[in-house]
């Protein structure tokens, strides 16, 4: 077994702007399962990140227990981390986010650890508008444990060594949208087209950003019986549309048909095209994507890319009006005013 | 794109780099790998069979390979791996009487079939062994006192030392070939008329190159032809030279000629030559060879005239010229207009090329010329116009080196033995291939899949001072067993190729991920143009193959460029389904008989 990665790289792989390669946001060799979706997922990570030209030191990767959890080892291994316990991700996203603002908060969690042990966690960080990117690495099972069932896994279907699964399914994106998301997307781990600049556009947007990621076991739960299998995905996936991401320096060149494209332009300038939409669909309208995803399902497909957009979005800071700087730049003086505004305080109250 | 055909035994072929590169075809990877392991004698007997002088090509050897390696396409400062100095590891350190155990056995009983092979060369020696454990009667003309051709006459001592030439000569010589040493061949003719089944030519290009130049005449006496001077020196006729050495020309001859002045008096020698350094035919590592011997290359000096004092001549006159290049890259060399440049000189030694000389070839013995005074010779047959007579080597299209003498020299073998069977000679054997898996477990493979970042280790080399003072002491000392191995281990094992299997593929992107070297894409099937611009990482070295998969099914395709791919088999390890495999591909040029 190779514990290994050589450290040769395609000697003409391209720069970002910071001047790095994309070998520069690579992480250890991964030890998951040979084929797991999961890293594909982490591959996708370092292209996005990559191209994005973000710092490393500016990120910070969060995670529970699983599988899914364990792959922020696998990418990004010169940003920060904190792999936190099975299910409470979201209230160390919370605390970290608070403390610091200026950083960003990539999330990573598994269908065992958000839908099930995590769901009261993940539901109040969404109901917060946390400033976080939040990926879901979707199998409908517990990898790490050895495959059981988990409380994505659709109605009938049947992994590796189960039986056919009597409950119905918790849709993510269904449950965020209610919860009141402001940015839901869904993809496939064997699709980077689709997958990556969904990765950037969710990094740019401002507050919870989450996106649903299918991402076979193959050692569990990748048999013809089980509809969260490559083949079954590739089969039943359908898009709501292309989505490109122009980051903001750089200049639009492709152009569209007129009509065949929305543009968004995201808070720091960077500009989403969503082309191709799917007729009806309208991604910035809470009701009509949340119709698009119960006509899907109700005809058995999976319905993938941007599925909503909120605009108009603000996170939990802006809400709560905290401090603009991050509490580590903050000084004595500044956490202790003094007796004199004390005193104003009072007298406010009186 | 259409779907590689992975059936052709040169599509994997031209993978292993060093090997597509080498004219006879080493298995390069293969040897390397059983140094690594200790096995000399087995790694020394890979060579024995394809290149027949392991010892002398380990010293000697151009090495077409070594800009081939893949090392050296890794980008940074990576060179590629010291396959050269790996085979004399190979050669030093092998069992002897191992070795002799295991040649093949000449039989008792011959074939009837007597064969002459003309000059005593690398490539007349290959079609000697080549032939007798086939059962041929062998006769062998040179006119030099020993077998080995130029490897004897030309390259010298400190390079090759001549117990290492003699022993690799001997293993063929003392098969029962019948040699006809200082004879010089006059006839054609009187050969053929001696009934011989067939004649092999293999006479070199003995002819150096003069330059006709004002002077040339009254300074005769302190002016040479390079390849006559160093034959003199080898056979012990001249042990001196003047203080002061011109050596004119760029090439290899030109290296040996000024180091070897070096060795015989020369204090102040120069190479003086017309190209620009770059451009210079000579090796890289010759001309660093002979500048660290103290020897400084004067380029874009063109001679124009010995200059002769009461005499005897004095030095030479040059003008400096400088290199243009038009559209098409052709180069001339344009005078700068600068003042002539005077270099003072005891002896001048020209090396400025060889040529080829058939005097003793009736023009009626059937064998036909072409405009340029050269027999006219198939490429693939090595036939010349007359059935009997084979041309090889230096004698067939102009001067090479060794290792293509020996190429030659398998091929007309081959022919010989084809025709004396009464069999069609353009039909040539196929070579032996083999593809199998290195799969032992899960994720265990047979050979060394880790991939070292060692740089390239340089060879030791003998005390500068001692070396210069005896013109025979060896100057590189070789590897020894331990810098060996690291230097084996840095070879890729391009030989081990991923397979990929089509049917088995889930297209789940683990390998395209898991590659270090981005050599990996799925994408849609178009035309080879586009489809490198479309791949993970930059895909423009066109001399590299895309290895592209039959439509899988999201309709898409899977591209692997061979370009820089490290063989580490990550992809076949990261492949839940197997699709993708490490199997090691062998190819062996069909020989003789074979
Ligand atoms: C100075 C110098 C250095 C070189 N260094 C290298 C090197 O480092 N590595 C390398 O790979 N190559 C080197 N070469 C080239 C290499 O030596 C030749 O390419 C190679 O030896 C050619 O082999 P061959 O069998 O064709 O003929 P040769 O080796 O030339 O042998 C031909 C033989 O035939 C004899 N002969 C010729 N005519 C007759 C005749 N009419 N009758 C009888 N005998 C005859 C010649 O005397 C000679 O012995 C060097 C060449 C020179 C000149
Ligand atoms: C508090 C707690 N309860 C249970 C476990 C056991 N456990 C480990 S991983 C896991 C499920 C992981 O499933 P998921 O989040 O879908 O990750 P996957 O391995 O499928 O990627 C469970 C239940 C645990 N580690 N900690
Ligand atoms: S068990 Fe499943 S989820 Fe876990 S690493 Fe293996 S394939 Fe991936
Ligand atoms: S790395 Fe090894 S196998 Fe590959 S080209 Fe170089 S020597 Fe040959
Ligand atoms: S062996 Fe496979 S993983 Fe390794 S460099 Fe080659 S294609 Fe990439
Ligand atoms: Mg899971």
């Amino acid at each position: 077994m190779s514990y290994q990665l050589p450290n040769f790289r395609h000697p003409e792989l391209p720069v970002n702007e910071l001047g790095y390669t994309r070998a520069d946001y690579e992480g250890s060799i991964s030890t998951l399962c040979a084929g797991c979706g999961h890293d594909s997922i982490a591959g996708a990570i370092v292209k996005a990140v990559h191209e994005l030209s973000i710092p490393p030191h500016k990120i910070a990767k969060l995670s529970g227990i699983g599988c899914s959890s364990k792959s922020p080892a696998y990418f990004l291994g010169k940003s920060h981390g904190f792999n936190s316990v099975h299910g409470r991700m979201p209230s160390v996203a919370t605390g970290a986010a608070l403390a610091n603002r200026d950083m960003i908060y990539l999330g990573v969690s598994g269908d065992g650890d958000t839908a099930s042990i995590g769901m009261g966690q993940f539901a109040h960080a969404i109901r917060r508008n946390l400033n976080m990117v939040y990926i879901v690495m979707n199998n409908g099972c517990y990898g790490l444990t050895k495959g059981q069932d988990s409380a994505t896994a659709d109605e009938g279907s049947t992994s590796k060594k189960g039986d056919p699964n009597p409950f119905d399914a918790i849709d993510l994106p269904s449950l965020a949208l209610n919860l009141g998301a402001t940015f839901i997307a869904r993809s496939f781990s064997g699709d980077k087209g689709q997958l990556v600049p969904l990765i950037k556009a969710a990094i740019t947007h401002r507050g919870f950003a989450m996106i649903d990621v299918i991402s076979p076991c193959v050692t569990f739960n990748n048999n013809p019986q089980s509809t969260k299998s490559y083949e079954f995905v590739r089969e039943h996936a359908e898009a709501t549309g292309t989505v490109d991401f122009v980051p903001m320096r750089e200049e639009i060149t492709t152009s569209y048909p007129p009509g065949s494209t929305a543009e968004v332009t995201m808070h720091d300038g960077s500009v989403l095209h969503l082309h191709k939409q799917e007729e009806g669909m309208d991604p910035f309208d809470r009701i009509s994507a949340m119709n698009a995803l119960e006509q899907h399902r109700a005809r058995g497909d999976i319905l993938t890319g941007l599925i909503y957009l909120d605009e108009d979005s603000r996170e939990l800071h802006e809400v709560l009006e905290t401090s603009q700087r991050p509490l580590n730049e903050l000084d004595a003086s500044d956490l202790c005013p003094g007796n004199r505004v004390l005193a104003n305080i009072n007298a406010s109250l009186r | 794109m259409k779907p590689t055909d992975t059936s052709n035994p040169e599509y994997f072929h031209k993978v292993v780099d060093c090997q597509y590169a080498c004219p006879a075809h080493t298995p390069v990877p293969e040897y390397i790998r059983l140094i690594a392991a200790g096995r000399y004698t087995d790694a020394y007997m890979i060579n024995w069979v394809s290149n027949v002088f392991p010892g002398v090509l380990g010293r000697t050897c151009d090495r077409p390979c070594e800009p081939a390696c893949r090392r050296g396409r890794l980008g940074g400062d990576e060179e590629p791996v010291a396959i050269c100095r790996l085979k004399r590891v190979a050669a030093d350190n092998k069992t002897g009487d191992d070795f002799r155990a295991r040649l093949p056995k000449i039989p008792k009983k011959k074939n009837g079939k007597r064969i002459a092979l003309i000059g005593a060369g690398p490539a007349s020696l290959t079609v000697a062994r080549d032939l007798m454990p086939l059962g041929y009667s062998i006769d062998i003309y040179d006119n030099q006192f020993a077998g080995g051709g130029m490897m004897r006459s030309q390259i010298p001592s400190f390079r090759l030392p001549i117990e290492v030439l003699d022993e690799e000569v001997d293993y063929i010589l003392d098969t029962g070939v019948v040699t006809h040493f200082d004879t010089e061949v006059t006839s054609l003719q009187s050969i053929l008329d001696k009934d011989y089944d067939a004649v092999f030519v293999g006479t070199g290009a003995p002819r150096g190159r003069d330059l006709n130049i004002p002077g040339r005449g009254e300074g005769a006496d302190n002016i040479h032809i390079g390849i006559e001077w160093l034959a003199s020196v080898a056979f012990e006729h001249r042990h001196q030279v003047g203080k002061r050495v011109l050596v004119l020309g760029g090439g290899n001859t030109a290296m040996d000629c000024c180091r070897t002045s070096r060795r015989l008096g020369g204090d102040e020698v120069r190479v003086v030559v017309r190209s620009p350094f770059a451009d210079m035919k000579a090796s890289p590592w010759e001309k660093e060879d002979a500048m660290h011997e103290d020897i400084p290359i004067f380029d874009n000096h063109t001679p124009k005239e010995f200059v002769i004092e009461g005499g005897k001549l004095a030095g030479m006159v040059f003008e400096k010229v400088e290199a243009e290049y038009d559209e098409n890259g052709k180069r001339s060399l344009v005078p700068t207009g600068e003042d002539p440049v005077f270099m003072p000189a005891d002896d001048v030694l020209i090396a400025i090329g060889q040529e080829n000389s058939f005097p003793w070839i009736e023009r009626d013995a059937g064998v036909e010329f072409d405009q340029w005074d050269m027999p006219v010779v198939d490429k693939d047959t090595f036939q010349s116009t007359n059935p009997k007579v084979f041309f090889g080597g230096d004698a067939a299209f102009g001067p090479e080196n060794v290792i293509t003498a020996v190429a030659h020299g398998h091929q007309a073998a081959v022919s010989i033995h084809l025709m004396c069977g009464g069999k069609d000679v353009a039909e040539r054997p196929a070579p032996f291939t083999n593809l199998m898996s290195q799969k032992m477990g899960v994720h265990e493979w047979s050979y060394d899949n880790q991939v070292e970042d060692d740089p390239r280790y340089v060879v030791p080399l003998a005390d500068k001072s001692k070396a210069l003072a005896d013109r025979k002491l060896e100057v590189e000392l070789g590897f020894d067993k331990s810098t060996g191995f690291a230097e084996a281990e840095r070879c890729l094992n391009c030989d081990v190729q991923t397979v990929f299997t089509e049917a088995r593929c889930i297209e789940c992107d683990a390998c395209v991920d898991i590659c270090p070297t981005d050599c990996i894409t799925f994408t849609a099937p178009v035309e080879e143009e586009m489809l490198r611009t479309r791949l993970s990482a930059p895909a423009g070295n066109l001399a590299q193959d895309l290895y592209v998969s039959d439509v899988l099914p999201t309709t898409r395709v899977l591209v692997k460029d061979e370009n820089v791919c490290l063989h580490c088999g990550l992809c076949a390890e990261r492949c839940p389904t197997t699709a993708w495999d490490m199997q090691k591909f062998l190819y062996n040029v069909s020989l003789a008989g074979q």
